[in-house]
């Protein structure tokens, strides 16, 4: 069993106890326990179950590489599915429960497919569940689902903050291990401004578990001198808890700071993060341990040699009271080293190279431990846990030479550089045969806009293993890096390492090396995700000769370890079975982020009231406080309609149209593009953007316009005013204003740069009010001493008025067909202004409306509106618009594209009014049938509806729509089927169906 | 006058930082040849300051003159003497192919104050280096700050001035009050 010893663990307080539950049952642990640790001293090894075989599984790693141990972290709008134990901090109160079994963890059913693991070999899914094809969804799927998947996604509004930070440095170093640390120094040393960040809460990586010296003193004291003098330097950063996510374009660096993980009671942001510009990265990263690939290398108590180490170092526990060691290197003796001189019994260190171990196998040797050079473990025995292991020649086919008991195995294949940020942004990798590793390849780096490589390594993650060479690369990696951003690195002398020297490592893929089916089909490469050595060889077998392709057929190395500790044994699987050599076959591409990070965090400041940006007029509030009930509008929010207490919002809308048509309404059209235009060239530019000519307009005047992109599609719609000779105001719709203003500038800035032309984009400088009905004119009449008669003010004409202490620009322009006023004011005035109208127009019984009764009024005018008549393929022409494109001018934005054959072909859809026969409203969106099925067997269409309104004017629906040669059918009806299957009749009219000679709007 | 009021009204809230309207300013857009003699006469006859440097900014008293694009500067001034300062420049510039318009309500101005934690806020926001020595009084900045187009710059150490749009005016001040919340200091600055 496992346990906590009585001495040891450099990281814990043991006078402070923590208390936190697993699967409702309390346990105690104590400060500086990861809850890996903790578990692990209360003999929890047991966290877990595989994704497909629900087989038991326990802890294997001690950091971020972690595959089994996931749990469910939290309660409520704190959970979090999926957080490894291992990268958790113990606090007081923690809970969590593991996940991936029913109905519980000692008891599950799911373990029931490993019973049937002959039957789900790799792509059982896609073999199997093909047909009959209608099964997918009703059968399948739903089955799959419930069995599928890792952690659940959390119910509750996650009850945190995020933030990001955009910071900027030099030299960027990630890892704070003794290579991190030298080359932060190194980097700092020479003036640079330098953030080295580390994703545990400690400094110094493995070397203080690890030990050696530097320069004559234990290595965990270099760490902390070389950290007391970092400390102090000023263009030095250091942040604790804070991970390199992902390295990209350009030195664009994410550090993802785990901020208050650990004292969730803090205030602050749980996670912060970093959004960081870097002139140079050097990642420190570290290596990671290989599992090795032997039958039953999944029961719980088989961990990695360096994992076991660490919690007995670090955190005083012991994982088993005999513990086998099996390795192909020396690192592995370290852990035996450890564990015996803590006491504890080592039965054997079985190693596969027959010529046996350098300097750490002597001292073993000379602590009494027994040795088997040659050897290898042929089986683990024991479900929950370990019991025993079997002994046999690694050379061999497995046959047992001897069982040992004991109760954890500590295993070590070897070191894997952790290459994933050098690799995120096209760092190339080489195969180092002699260390049986993929290390950087120092000559590919990921290059920046100068050519140059932007990131280097160091330390283990440089492919060193020796604590000499780390010191050595680091240094050179933190000074260089300090260079190539134009700083001068001392010449300062590297600290001297010393270690025992290592016998070379001899690759072992599979252990033994000859292992039959049988134990094949035991030997686990990826523990999360249930691959073995037998999947990833059927998959070659099958034609999966791609690593790519073999990954997702296998599905080795997916989920939330992305194969931190399956990729390279199962790449190295997969060549075997290809017959071709490691490097031929490569790596799977490393995606950013390293390791998972919290959604929320990339969200950051986007959630609740700040999730997105509403944009609000000068008189939101007044509309709020009266009941507007709202319509996105863009990022606008503008009233629909008002409605009363106890009205209905069909209701609202029609009793909003009528009181304008019968006496006065107001509408808050302050959303309304606003831009700009000046110039000696301004007319000739805006001939160019309308369709028609806007250049012989007088000053004083106003005209509607009609604007087509490039490719002669209309695009947006408006009234220009002309202010004076040079300068005109173009009103564009609303979610035109921001395009149509980037439109006018892109043409300018990259076509006729050479015209004098200058534009702004004023839309918000105004609060714009329309005041509409038959009493328009005299509401305001009532509130200025200015001219604003039928002669002084004409319709169609501008001009400036104040009211009261306000001044305004009054525009007579109709959009409702009735007598209409368009009043632009400061927009800090605007709420003061319609104020002043309400008040004045009380007696007219003034009517605020929304957009609804905006549309309504339009419709009823046949007046088209951009994004309902309009859709990116329509045409100005199609609208019978001709009147508005001029036949004079040689040239504007889109009449080219109009030309086109399929653009002036007859048959393309026009508009026309439709009048449904019983006086129904007809369904947005319907589409008017024709004779016959089409090629697929659809039924052909000849028209569609683009607006559809029941009219309180006329008492009846009104409807648009584009249909075939409409204009030329008037009087015929169609029939537009609804989606009940009933069908309902339309007349095709006029697209004008209120004051045709437009006497009201002209009063 | 009485009538004019900032969209958000006088509003302020004290995190680790304060932030606050800081209420209706002059604010005139003026595009042309930065160049010309009679532009640069203009806007020092009517801002009393030089033209600023590219992203700079140059203040004196409540005038300032920013440098917004190789062919637009913002002058700002008094709210009330904004209609002045428009005509004044029109006036002046009157000849030359430029665009003088009052843009003074289309703004909301926002201060972050009370110390080099008002970096930090900016920071969690706006992609621009907050740092002591990349930024400081005297530079202006048009970036983005979370989701809305926005300019900074430091009327001294200890405090950051941001203009935005008037529309987003309670979405930006949600953001910097977010961005200083007691505790959530990333203490890179500070």
């Amino acid at each position: 069993m496992s346990t906590r010893l009585a001495n040891g663990g450099r990281l814990l307080n043991k006078a402070r106890t923590l208390e936190f539950t697993f699967n409702g049952k309390r346990f105690k642990g104590v400060e500086g326990d990861t809850l890996a640790s903790a578990l692990l001293a209360n003999d929890q090894m047991l966290v877990g179950r595989s994704f497909k075989y629900h087989r038991p599984r326990g802890i294997v790693s001690s950091g971020a590489e972690e595959p089994n141990a996931l749990v469910g972290l939290g309660e409520d709008a704190r959970f979090e599915p999926n957080q490894r134990v291992t990268t958790t901090e113990l606090f007081d109160g923690l809970t969590c429960a593991s996940q991936n079994h029913w109905p519980s963890l000692e008891f599950d059913i799911g373990a029931i497919n490993a019973k049937l693991s002959r039957f789900l070999p790799a792509g059982f899914y896609y073999k199997t569940f093909m047909f009959p094809r209608p099964f997918w969804k009703h059968v399948y799927e739903p089955i799959i689902r419930q069995s599928a998947g890792l952690g659940r996604a959390p119910r509750d509004r996650d009850q945190d903050s995020y933030e990001h930070f955009y910071a900027f440095f030099d030299v960027v170093v990630i890892g704070g291990g003794v290579a991190g640390l030298q080359a932060a120094k190194a980097a700092g040393d020479a003036g640079a401004k330098v953030l080295l960040m580390e994703q545990t809460p400690h400094w110094g990586g493995r070397a203080p578990v690890d030990g050696g010296t530097v320069d004559g003193q234990p290595v965990d004291k270099f760490v902390d001198g070389i950290v007391s003098v970092l400390e102090t330097m000023e263009n030095v950063t250091l942040r604790r808890r804070m991970m390199g996510a992902g390295v990209y374009d350009h030195g664009y660096l994410l550090g993802y700071e785990r901020v208050n993980d650990h004292r969730p009671d803090a205030s602050g942001p749980r996670h912060r993060l970093w959004r960081i510009r870097a002139g140079q990265i050097v990642t420190a990263t570290g290596a990671i341990e290989r599992p090795i690939c032997f039958s039953g290398n999944d029961v719980p108590g088989v961990m990695l040699a360096s994992a076991v180490r660490d919690y007995a170092v670090d955190y005083g526990v012991s994982i088993g009271d005999r513990t086998v060691v099996v390795t192909n290197n020396d690192d592995a003796y370290r852990t035996a080293i450890t564990l015996k001189k803590l006491g504890l019994e080592i039965p054997a260190i079985v190693d596969t190279r027959a010529s046996g171990g350098g300097a750490l196998a002597g001292e073993a040797i000379e602590l009494g431990i027994r040795v088997e050079n040659g050897k290898g473990i042929a089986r683990v025995k024991g479900k929950k846990r370990v019991e025993a292991v079997e002994i046999c020649v690694q050379a061999g086919e497995g046959a047992a030479l001897e069982e040992i008991r004991c109760d954890a195995v500590a295993m070590s294949g070897g070191w894997s550089p952790i290459v994933h940020l050098w690799s995120h942004c096209g760092g190339k990798l080489l195969w180092d045969e002699e260390k049986a590793m993929f290390r950087p390849d120092v000559d590919n780096a990921p290059t920046g806009a100068d050519g140059q490589g932007f990131v280097r390594c160091a330390g283990a993650a440089e492919g060193h293993l020796d604590l000499a060479d780390v010191l050595n690369g680091a240094d050179a990696a933190g000074k260089a890096a300090a260079q190539a951003t134009g700083h001068t690195p001392k010449r300062s002398k590297v600290p001297v390492a010393d270690n025992p020297k290592e016998a070379g490592i001899e690759p072992v893929w599979l252990m033994p090396q000859g292992a039959g089916v049988k134990l094949r089909m035991k030997a686990w490469l990826d523990y999360q995700n249930d691959v073995k050595v037998s999947d990833v060889q059927l998959a070659a077998r099958e034609g999966f000769e791609s690593v790519e392709h073999a990954k997702r057929y296998t599905t080795l190395g997916m989920a939330t370890d992305q194969g931190k500790l399956s990729n390279i044994n199962g790449l190295a699987i997969l060549s075997d079975a290809l017959g071709q050599p490691i490097p031929q076959t490569g790596t799977t591409t490393f995606r950013p982020p390293y390791t998972p990070i919290s959604l929320a965090s990339i969200a950051g400041e986007a959630r609740n009231e700040t999730f997105q940006p509403l944009r609000k007029t000068p008189m939101h509030r007044w509309h709020a406080e009266n009941g507007a009930y709202w319509e996105p509008v863009g990022a606008w929010r503008r009233p629909y309609c008002f409605p009363k207490p106890g009205e209905s919002i069909e209701d609202a809308v029609q009793r909003e149209v009528k009181a304008t048509r019968d006496s006065l309404g107001l509408l808050d059209a302050s959303t309304l593009g606003k831009i700009i235009v000046k110039g000696p060239d301004a007319g000739r530019f805006l001939d160019m953007l309308y369709t028609n000519m806007m250049s012989t307009l007088k000053p004083g005047r106003c005209r509607y316009g009609l604007m087509c992109n490039e490719n002669g599609f209309l695009m947006d719609d408006g009234v220009v005013a002309r202010l004076d000779e040079e300068t005109f105001l173009c009103h564009t719709t609303t979610g035109g204003a921001e395009s149509i203003h980037a439109h006018m500038e892109e043409w300018l800035q990259t076509e006729w740069w050479d015209w004098k032309v200058y534009t702004a984009n004023v839309t918000e400088q105004f609060a714009q009010v329309a005041v509409v009905g038959p009493k328009a004119r005299k509401v305001l009449e009532k509130l200025t001493d200015d001219d604003i008669s039928a002669e002084a003010l004409s319709f169609m004409g501008w001009t400036d008025v104040t009211f009261g202490t306000i001044r305004a620009r009054v525009f007579r322009i109709s959009f409702s067909g009735e007598l209409s006023y368009e009043i632009a004011v400061r927009a800090s005035h605007g709420r003061a202004f319609w104020d002043m109208i309400l008040k004045a127009g009380a007696e007219f019984d003034v009517t605020p409306y929304g957009t609804e009764a905006l549309h309504i009024m339009r419709a009823e005018k046949g007046f088209i509106m951009i994004g309902d008549e309009t859709d990116g393929t329509v045409i100005p022409q199609d609208l019978g618009l001709d009147w508005a494109i001029s036949k004079k001018k040689d040239d504007y934005l889109g009449k080219r594209a109009q030309e086109r054959r399929h653009m002036s072909d007859p048959t393309r859809w026009k508009l026309v009014g439709l009048e449904t026969l019983d006086g129904a409203t007809l369904p947005d969106g319907a589409y008017a049938t024709a004779q016959g099925n089409n090629a697929n067997g659809q039924r052909n269409v000849q028209g569609r509806v683009t607006s559809t309104y029941h009219s309180p004017t006329l008492g009846r629906g009104i409807a648009m729509g584009l249909v075939l040669n409409g204009p030329d059918r008037m009087g015929e009806v169609l029939e537009f089927p609804k989606v009940d299957g009933t069908v309902m009749r339309a007349k095709i009219v006029e697209p004008v169906f209120y004051d045709k000679d437009g006497e009201k709007q002209n009063v | 006058m009485s009538e004019a009021v900032s969209a958000l009204d006088g509003a302020s809230h004290e995190g680790f930082v304060r932030v606050e309207d800081m209420g209706l300013r002059a604010m005139i857009t003026l595009r042309g040849d930065l160049a010309s003699a009679t532009l640069r006469k203009a806007v020092k006859a009517a801002a009393g300051v030089d033209l600023p440097e590219a992203r700079g900014i140059e203040v004196a008293g409540d005038r300032a003159v920013a440098w917004m694009s190789p062919d637009e500067l913002l002058i700002l001034g008094a709210y009330d003497a904004a209609q002045e300062l428009r005509d004044k420049l029109e006036k002046d510039i009157s000849g030359e192919h430029a665009l003088v318009a009052d843009v003074s309500d289309a703004r909301a101005l926002l201060r972050v104050s009370g110390g080099v934690g008002a970096r930090e806020v900016i920071a969690k926001l706006c992609p621009v280096d907050m740092a002591p020595e990349a930024f400081g009084p005297g530079q202006f900045r048009r970036t983005r700050m979370a989701q809305i187009p926005a300019a900074i710059w430091m009327p001294d150490a200890q405090s950051v001035q941001v203009v935005c749009f008037r529309s987003v005016a309670e979405y930006a001040f949600n953001l910097l009050r977010n961005a200083a919340a007691p505790g959530s200091e990333a203490g890179l600055f500070i």
